[in-house]
């Protein structure tokens, strides 16, 4: 008869995990998560590490650098001007604040000041952007909290606002609007009511979003509470822009060191308490509000007058037959033809240039009437173009700042006195929030990583640069 | 505090270690040497009458190719510093030679300076002392080089990497 | 494909398929910047990719079947798309949406890939900066004419 050894009981657990002894609960192990480069949130590629217990981050660490494309080195590259196209691509969902705040560091350093029309007309397309901004943020939040209409309808709105960038600037996006000395052109002559139509359509979407979610029972619980910092901590990690507001600091760049109109105009700094989401959201809904009533301000003051643009009844000639003329020599009579251009190359016509644009030859491009029409236009056009030529600032450096929809959004400009840039940087506002991001998140739950993560507003072009 | 007071008030502390000061376009700069710098970054933080309490900003930059500074230092980094109680700015700059390119890390005093100072060690490979985990920032450990030197080729190309996890 | 009556009905079944597919995209959104917006205007209401029937993103790899790479890849980023794209099954499709994921467009750098068929196949080339809704929508509607003219079987 073989013997049987005895088998110890084992306890129910055991026997179902299998072979081992069942873990006790002081020795159980954290879980590396990794909410990885490809992750559903729609705000821009992060990678974040987080160290679980159960369902509660216990450490964080967020690694960014995903959409590095060399931005400041490609300044160094090309002339002044040529620096456009990538400062669109920093904070890609409020181009036109880039593209001026990039342009004004540039005009500290030659010491020059635009026209007043033009610090009217940055005003209004910034604050613009300003909104798109937060639509986009807001509306990517919600929806990543489940609130897919609320997406919807922001991009709705949002929609309304690029069709009227459209109009001014020639593009949606990626617009390249600014330019040293002034903008690329004057605003079109039905700007105002495309305007107010948007800002109609862009109101009852916020009346809509309020509704929504405001007193929504699970957005409040979701966003209230969660990803709080201290004001110390705020200022500590030089947080600015929304999420400064939020804790309870009414520091804007807009009333600290006014720039452009801003001085002129009356706005209220939408302020919170308590330094968590919903405080942030808060802010950002009011301060759209705020960007609405600064707009129309502007457009009720805006100086100059309408521009006049409108052809008179001589045989006209198009754009592209004016120039083949000018290029053949055919030069008499050039400079007094009207033309009729297409609404958004109206604005860059002789007349509507000297409104929009410094009056300083050494940088600012001749309006094409001139280049194509007379020698000394062309020459000054040429000038401007040639390489070694162009815009020269002295030897110095500079550092202007712009208010950001994420916060203070500085350029530090460094010129060698030639025609290029030699170093140009952009103080990133939404860097300090994401550094701050582990200290926001750690000892909440996954859940909670969503919504701060969404009210951060990463923007990585920015970021990254 | 007007800029010109501020500047006054850290040559008064600071004296011969305030290399120069000066108000370029109404930006007021000092230059200040690298011996001293961690404690005038802290004067600053905690002085009652500058009260910087916000590094606004913390970057370098690269003069080797710059037309006339040829015997001087060849990087500088520069903390721009801003109150957000007194609302006032100033720009710290400390010159930093290419062959001892270390810096005292402003970590202990701002907690942004980490990843500033991050960066700065990516792109310029400038180093941070006292830095508690100077790593890449915006690039791949694998990478070699640092971007935003003089001498980097903008279209130099680098090995792919791998999948990795 | 069969002779006679057999070749007639798995014709019209492979057609069958083909139109299934191609009004059936579960699109992987491989989102990392400015294209990214048009991205989302596309699928928002003014220009509704979802009446291609496209308009269910699916954020897991293995649930997809188009990827949509919208958005400049960087040599940091590179191994994350060329790993989701192993991770996905067969049939895929994948969109290069925008000029960065074309060639690299205006960012010949240190950090750029120029152009993402160095890295994964690509089907359709979408170029802009950012384009426009309606070019996504054509370059959508090219991809459709792609996978209906694929044979499903044999």
């Amino acid at each position: 008869m073989v013997e049987t050894p005895e088998v110890p009981a084992r306890r129910t657990q055991e026997f179902f995990l299998g072979e081992g002894t069942f873990p006790q609960p002081e020795a159980t192990e954290n879980l590396l998560v990794n909410m990885g480069p490809a992750h559903p949130a729609m705000h821009g590629v992060i990678r974040i590490f987080t160290e679980l217990d159960g369902e509660r981050v216990v450490k964080a660490d967020v690694e960014i650098g995903y959409l590095h494309r060399g931005f400041e080195k490609h300044c160094e590259a090309g002339p002044y001007n040529n620096a456009m196209p990538y400062t669109d691509r920093l904070n890609y969902v409020s181009p036109l604040i880039n593209n001026f705040g990039y342009c004004s560091a540039v005009e500290k350093l030659l010491g020059i000041d635009v026209t007043e029309r033009c610090q009217y007309v940055r005003v209004i397309m910034s604050e613009i952007s300003r909104i798109t901004d937060h639509l986009t943020c807001i509306g990517a939040t919600a929806m990543e909290l489940g609130a897919f209409t609320v997406f919807l309808y922001m991009i709705k709105a949002r929609e309304f606002l690029w069709e009227v960038i459209e109009q001014v600037t020639g593009a949606r996006l990626t617009i390249s609007y600014g330019r040293v000395g002034g903008v690329k052109a004057d605003l079109p002559p039905d700007f105002e009511p495309a305007v107010r139509s948007a800002f109609r359509e862009t109101r009852t979407v916020l009346d809509e979003v309020h509704k929504l979610l405001t007193g929504n029972r699970i957005f409040v619980d979701r966003m209230k509470g969660v990803g709080v910092l201290s004001r110390e901590e705020t200022i500590s990690y030089a947080i600015t822009g929304p999420m400064l507001r939020a804790c309870g600091v009414p520091f804007d760049v807009r009333r600290a060191a006014p720039y452009w109109a801003y001085d002129r105009l009356d706005f209220e700094i939408p302020v919170g308490e308590a330094g968590d989401n919903y405080d942030r959201y808060l802010v950002r809904m009011a301060e759209m509000g705020q960007s609405m009533r600064i707009v129309e301000q502007a457009l009720a003051r805006l100086p100059g007058g309408p521009v006049s643009v409108d052809v008179e009844g001589r045989p006209l000639a198009t754009p592209a037959e004016y120039v083949d003329r000018g290029k053949l020599g055919k030069t008499d009579g050039l400079l007094l033809t009207p033309l009729r251009l297409s609404p958004n190359l109206r604005g860059q016509e002789r007349a509507a240039h000297r409104t929009v644009n410094a009056p300083d030859k050494r940088v600012v491009l001749p309006p094409k009437a001139d280049t194509y029409g007379s020698i000394e236009g062309l020459m000054n056009h040429f000038m401007l173009i040639m390489e070694g030529f162009g815009i020269r600032p002295p030897k110095g450096e500079a550092y202007f700042a712009v208010e950001g929809a994420n916060g203070e959004l500085g350029f530090y400009v460094v010129s060698d006195g030639t025609d290029r840039p030699y170093r140009v940087r952009c103080r990133p506002p939404c860097l300090p929030p994401t550094a701050a991001l582990p200290r926001m998140i750690e000892g909440s739950m996954v859940a909670d990583i969503v919504p701060t993560f969404g009210s951060v507003n990463m923007i990585a072009g920015e970021l990254e640069r | 505090m007007d800029g010109h007071a501020i500047l006054a008030r850290l040559r008064e502390r600071f004296g011969p270690a305030i290399l120069e000061t000066g108000d370029h376009r109404g930006d007021h700069t000092a230059v200040v040497d690298r011996a001293r710098l961690a404690e005038l970054l802290r004067f600053c933080r905690d002085d009652a009458a500058l009260r910087f309490d916000m590094l606004m900003d913390l970057t370098a930059v690269d003069y080797l190719k710059f037309p006339g500074r040829d015997a001087g230092a060849r990087f500088e980094v520069v903390y721009h510093l801003y109150s957000v109680t007194e609302g006032h700015r100033v720009r710290i700059k400390v010159p930093v030679e290419e062959d001892d390119p270390v810096v005292p890390s402003a970590v202990p005093l701002w907690a942004i300076a980490n990843w500033y100072e991050r960066e700065v060690w990516d792109m310029f490979g400038i180093r941070f002392d006292g830095h508690p985990d100077l790593r890449r920032l915006l690039l791949y450990e694998e990478f070699v080089g640092h971007p935003l030197r003089k001498d980097y080729a903008i279209n130099r190309r680098q090995p792919l990497i791998g999948p990795r996890n | 494909m069969g002779v006679g009556l057999g070749g007639f009905f798995t014709g019209k079944l492979d057609d069958a398929i083909a139109w299934a597919r191609k009004y059936s995209i579960f699109q992987y959104p491989f989102v990392t910047a400015c294209c990214g917006m048009e991205y989302m205007a596309t699928a928002c209401s003014h220009y509704d990719i979802d009446r291609f029937g496209a308009g269910l993103p699916r954020f897991s790899p293995r649930q997809a079947d188009v990827l949509f790479v919208v958005g400049t890849i960087n040599h940091k980023m590179a191994p994350v798309l060329k790993r989701i794209y192993d991770q996905m099954t067969e049939p895929k499709w994948v969109v290069a949406f925008g000029q960065c994921t074309c060639t690299g467009a205006f960012y010949d750098n240190y950090a750029v890939v120029q152009g993402i068929d160095t890295i994964v196949p690509v089907d359709i080339y979408i170029p802009g900066c950012p384009p426009r809704p309606e070019t996504v929508l054509d370059g959508l509607m090219k991809l459709q004419e792609k996978i209906a003219a694929e044979k499903p079987r044999t």
